[in-house]
């Protein structure tokens, strides 16, 4: 378990480290002139939260046996994993320039095969949640006590499989494991309202037989307070709903479905790093 | 000897591995009693997870186990694994190269009486195109336990399938010892044809070999259980030396062995008299499985006639 105490430095630390991997995101998609920047930014909170305060893993030996494990069950937010885990150490920050390029380390979705601290290879949505109850069970049955950290989109959970993984996690009791949905309401197609309508997320995880915690996604302080809840929960897996919006950071991207999977041009990387980097500035003077 | 049920070898073998190898996990989907896995279940209980009707979420999570070490053989029908859940094996398991060992079931027209939708003619085709999968089908229980010792020796995703009938030993309990994936296993030695088959389809080549050896005609026969890697040395010498192959399989004709062994023999430009044996691009029906074999021409008089007509 990690230090509960959250002071104000260390969310300072960790919502500057945001914003810098949100620029690094930008950044990313610009030179890859592809890619997925709504969903990427939206997920970005949690995934700084994660990997630079709540959870055990060592970058100098990625395989650890004893280490939490994340899984980013929404693939297409990959460059917010890969900017969090070049940051971590995983591997250099110069590979982030070469995502989506032939013979890159860096896939346009993520390949454990080909990433250092990538857990699983994803970008079929759906099986993301699946994969950590495998992992929560090995956990255990061979008496570990990591814990496992899976983040599923809004839209993803319309896959029929988000469903049996939820009866089956419950069924296994696997407090062990959490799920983080970001919840930004935008799908390809639209406003999930209109498409499928996933309104009654909270009671339908409830009545799977999960521990549920609605959170504001992009407060560093709530999802901090979240995964230490959800670790301590016992008897049940738990679900964290945090409430967080599309392309997260960049004005013209918040809640703009036409960023789901369109990287910047010229004038909007432009615009986009300049926002950034007042935000960062910002912070940096609090 | 007496027909033994490759799926009771199956459940057996997985209970002797289990003894010896606490990483071996087993998963099911709601068919433990049919695919036998529950013998695994009764011996270790807490490494087998029935995981209820729900293929896809089984095939993830046996490939979360998987990437903690542990060696997750999964088990179904093979309509529903690989039939139904494709993509979970395409993602996590073949694409992430997890540990997963898929052993199906009741493969093929002999499923019998349950009909078309029960009957997976497919599978192999599925399986074969899939990169970093390994695929077998063997033709008797005793290579059945065989090659699930083989499955859990040695790394990476794999599929096997087995029909739902018992079948008659061809090997000696013993003789298998040797058996190394990617080599075939020559049964019989000839000069005028050569029968390929996997499954329940080599005891028909067998049966078939003995009437043609009665009316002066020598076929040899090979056990084709390793489709994926493929014995390419063996087809290409066994071509070369008899000149005329039939391929049969209790599977489609498009994409199992007889496909595999068209486009080997094209591109390395031997030239044979061919036939592929196997379901003809249509789907199964209820009836006996003899029946049907017989109305699917499936039996060793089919192959018979066939290698006669390449004479």
């Amino acid at each position: 378990m990690q230090n509960h105490a959250h002071d104000k430095e260390l969310i300072k630390k960790l919502n500057l480290k945001a914003v810098r991997v949100r620029k690094q995101i930008i950044e990313m998609l610009y030179h890859a002139k592809s890619g997925h920047p709504g969903g990427s930014l939206s997920a970005t909170d949690a995934i700084v939260a994660l990997y630079f305060h709540h959870m055990r893993h060592n970058p100098k030996n990625p395989g650890d046996p004893d280490r939490d494990r994340f899984i980013l069950s929404k693939g297409h937010a990959a460059p917010a994993l890969y900017a969090v885990l070049a940051e971590s150490g995983y591997f250099s920050k110069k590979e982030l320039l070469t995502l989506r390029q032939v013979g890159s380390i860096l896939q346009g979705h993520p390949a454990n095969t080909r990433t250092p601290g990538v857990e699983v290879s994803t970008g079929s949505l759906g099986q993301g949640l699946s994969f950590g109850i495998g992992v929560a069970l090995a956990g255990k049955l061979d008496k570990k006590n990591y814990n496992v950290y899976v983040l599923i989109g809004d839209g993803e959970s319309e896959e029929g499989q988000v469903w049996e993984a939820a009866a089956s996690a419950s069924h296994h009791k696997l407090d062990n494991l959490t799920a983080l949905l970001d919840r930004n309401m935008l799908q390809i197609d639209g406003c999930t309202e209109d498409i499928v309508g996933l309104e009654s997320t909270k009671e339908r995880w409830a009545a799977f037989g999960w521990n549920i915690i609605e959170i504001d996604g992009h407060d560093i302080k709530q999802i901090l307070d979240a995964l230490h809840e959800a670790d301590s929960y016992k008897g049940k897996p738990t679900m964290i709903i945090m409430r967080t919006v599309k392309g997260r950071g960049v004005s013209f991207m918040e809640n703009n479905v036409d960023f789901h999977g369109v990287a910047p041009n010229e004038e909007e990387y432009k615009q986009a790093m300049k926002e950034l980097d007042e935000t960062e500035k910002k912070l940096m003077e609090d | 000897m007496e027909k033994i049920n490759p799926r009771d070898m199956y459940g057996e073998t997985l209970v002797k591995l289990g003894e010896k190898n606490p990483n071996i996990v087993v998963l099911d989907a709601d068919l433990a009693k049919s695919t036998k896995t529950y013998k695994f279940g009764k011996r270790f209980p807490e490494r087998f997870f029935d995981m209820g009707i729900a293929e896809a979420n089984m095939i993830s999570v046996a490939a979360g186990l998987a990437s903690c070490g542990k060696t997750a053989f999964a088990s179904t029908f093979a309509v529903f694994v690989p039939g139904k859940v494709y993509d979970q094996i395409r993602m996590s398991v073949a694409y992430s190269n997890m540990n997963v060992k898929m052993f199906s079931t009741h493969a093929g027209v002999s499923v019998g009486k349950d009909g078309a939708s029960h009957q997976m003619l497919e599978d192999i085709a599925l399986m074969r195109v899939m990169p970093n999968m390994k695929v077998f089908a063997p033709s008797d229980p005793f290579q059945t336990g065989r090659i699930v010792e083989l499955m859990a020796e040695n790394y990476g995703p794999m599929y096997a399938r087995v029909g739902r009938e018992a079948m008659y030993p061809i090997y000696e309990k013993n003789e298998l010892e040797d058996m190394t994936i990617g080599r075939s296993i020559t049964l019989k030695e000839g000069e005028d044809a050569t029968i390929m088959a996997h499954g329940m389809m080599v005891r028909e080549a067998l049966i078939a070999h003995d009437t043609l050896k009665k009316q002066g005609v020598n076929a040899e026969v090979i056990d084709m259980w390793t489709i994926k890697p493929f014995d390419a040395e063996a087809v290409l010498k066994s071509a070369k030396k008899t000149g005329r192959i039939v391929t049969v399989e209790e599977h489609s004709i498009i994409g199992g062995i007889g496909s595999a062994v068209a486009e080997l023999l094209s591109e390395k430009k031997v030239n044979v008299a061919f036939k592929r044996m196997g379901v003809n691009d249509t789907f199964g029906e209820s009836g006996d499985p003899s029946d049907l074999l017989k109305k699917y021409h499936l039996t060793s008089s089919d192959i018979v006639e066939n290698v006669k007509k390449l004479m």
